[in-house]
């Protein structure tokens, strides 16, 4: 089947604001990078399930119980903008 | 032989015997890198005082009579997408230029806790993604064969340490050959464990249903050790293994009497150098008069591995990688609303490479593209998992390349990403199925180029892989050492 990406599309789904020509470019490697992986769908024999862990492990849990958490100050002390313990950034929405 | 040239096995034996100190090989893996680096950047950081103090306490502690064991007083080196408190850890992004972690990684704790010296930071592809280091947004690093050549990547910063010595040896992680195809380049040993057995708390994510933190070596025993104090139940790390695990030093003489080992036959052909097919098979005809029973085996759904694990780790990447918006570490973009100013600075952050996997990887995940490419991926992940099962029915380990070539030049696959994904077509089904494989160093082509020979093995195979391993190892007689030949002195 022939790959034709809408670039524009997934690069918001991505959150990555790129250029017209910087789309083109990743569109014009990604229809031929796809057009490889579509060997995925010659896969014969029966229907087989989705694969996960390979020693089978389904879940981890653990105890719930208190247990020091990463120090506040030296977490923060890597975030771009911080006031009061709080990350900063600016409005969801834009603003008049 | 010089102190930089021994492996971890030999120097211990020397610290014990009060011939050499911890700070004797520090400063011995420190030269080597102030004499190389310049030439092959196979560090990004590295963290001289940080080190110099581990090495004195390593050795008040030994004098004291306290030994944490077979890497007490050994320089390490870490491949830089491992969180080090204190230490800056990029992962080779631009988006992490100046991260600081706020904690360790298992592996890098165990490491410490082992005793080991932590030298520094090793150069990557961005975020792991590539096979040659020139997608770090810090620099390629070079082969120290040949330093017109990559050293494989991910991990070649790594690898490159590893073999000229500036690291006795060194950790890397593997997605899919990561650790092995660079090791292979490079001449040096390289592992990628059981999935689940080495923590990934800490391992910045690529593709978290494939990432595996294992060594890289200058033998196979120091590959087990490196392997023996990493390795273990991590409650930090969802996916880690509870059972039992197996002992790679257990079996290291046994030889390969009455084993049998499977060439598999989809992995020569079209594509593989000569060179590498002819120390390949002459390696099997010695394991063969060995003792080992060869067969061939044909293990046919690895024909298609490449393009399932291009739409697997690239889905896995684009989900892993929505951490990095600019809100909590790293670079930040300016942007008017918290939206502009996360898809601004993910743009500015994120190179070529990284981009490209995000947007594939967003794409294959997509509504309406989810059965037909990542869905699909998984249900061929299945059956190379059962390929694999039908074979280990009737042979202990499989063979093969790690790599179709040798070192290639620098700049000859960077705008051809299909060509650059290739360099991984041995190595990517170990990573689908979540099985242990290791490469060997065999021997050099005629470009004095190394060659590597790979060993896979089921899960939780280690014991028996390793058996394998060091019977190549010690049948391979695999001596040599890079020369930099501008190193005078």
């Amino acid at each position: 089947m022939p790959i034709d990406i809408d670039i524009a599309h997934v690069a918001r789904l991505a959150r990555l604001d790129l250029t017209a020509e910087e789309l083109d470019g990743y569109k014009t490697q990604l229809d031929v990078i796809l057009d490889h992986a579509t060997q995925v769908q010659s896969l014969e024999g029966d229907p087989r399930e989705e694969s996960a862990h390979p020693l089978g492990l389904v879940n981890a849990f653990r105890q719930d119980e208190r247990r020091p958490s990463l120090d506040r100050d030296e977490v923060l002390s890597q975030a771009p903008e911080t006031k009061d313990g709080y990350f900063v950034v600016p409005p969801a929405m834009e603003t008049e | 032989m010089t102190l930089h040239e021994l492996t971890i096995a030999e120097a211990g034996e020397r610290l014990r015997a009060r011939e050499v100190s911890s700070s004797d090989l520090l400063e011995a893996a420190l030269d080597r890198a102030s004499r190389t680096e310049a030439q092959l950047h196979a560090y990004l950081t590295i963290d001289r005082e940080g080190a110099r103090e581990a090495a004195r306490k390593a050795d008040a502690d030994l004098a004291d009579g306290i030994d944490h064991g077979p890497l007490h007083g050994v320089p390490v080196a870490l491949k830089d997408n491992m969180c080090t408190r204190g230490v800056e850890t990029t992962a080779s992004s631009q988006i992490l230029a100046g991260y600081i972690p706020p904690y360790d990684a298992t592996v890098t704790r165990k490491l410490k806790e082992a005793g080991a010296v932590i030298v520094g930071k090793t150069n990557l592809d961005e975020f792991a993604m590539g096979s040659s280091t020139e997608n770090s947004a810090y620099g390629t690093s070079y082969n120290p064969w040949d330093i017109g050549r990559v050293p494989g990547g991910s991990s070649g910063g790594s690898a490159a340490a590893v073999a000229i010595g500036s690291a006795f040896a060194a950790l890397g992680s593997d997605t899919g050959g990561s650790i092995r195809q660079p090791a292979s380049l490079t001449g040096v040993v390289g592992m990628k464990p059981t999935y689940g057995t080495v923590s990934r708390y800490g391992l910045i994510a690529f593709a978290s249903s494939l990432d595996q933190i294992g060594p890289l070596s200058r033998s196979v025993q120091d590959a087990a050790l490196m392997l023996e104090a990493i390795w273990g139940h991590d409650p930090l790390d969802a996916t880690s293994y509870s059972g039992s695990y197996p002992n790679p030093s257990a079996a290291l003489d046994d030889g390969v009497s009455g084993l049998k080992v499977g060439v598999v036959k989809e992995l020569a052909g079209e594509g593989y150098e000569p060179a590498v097919e002819t120390a390949v098979s002459a390696m099997v005809d010695k394991l063969s008069d060995a003792g080992a029973a060869v067969v061939e085996v044909s293990l046919p759904t690895f024909d298609i591995a490449l393009s399932a694990y291009y739409l697997i780790a690239p889905a896995e990447a684009s989900a892993n990688l929505a951490r990095f918006d600019g809100v909590r570490y790293g670079h930040r973009g300016e942007g008017a609303t918290t939206e502009k100013l996360m898809a601004r600075t993910r743009a500015e952050g994120f190179g070529p490479e990284v981009t490209r996997r995000v947007l594939l990887g967003t794409y294959a995940l997509s509504a309406g593209y989810y059965d037909a490419f990542y869905g699909q991926a998984q249900k061929v992940r299945s059956a190379i998992q059962e390929d694999f099962s039908r074979a280990y029915g009737s042979v202990d380990v499989l063979v093969s390349p790690t790599s179709p070539t040798v070192a290639f030049e620098a700049g000859a696959r960077v705008d051809d990403p299909l060509a650059m994904y290739l360099s991984d077509i041995c190595t990517i089904p170990s990573n689908l199925a979540g099985h242990p494989a290791i490469s060997i160093p065999i021997g050099l082509d005629e470009q004095i180029l190394p060659i590597g020979f790979q060993v896979m093995a089921p899960a939780l195979g280690e014991t028996v892989m390793f058996q394998v391993a060091a019977t190549v190892e010690s049948l391979a007689g695999f001596t040599e050492r890079p020369v930099l030949e501008e190193l005078a002195s």
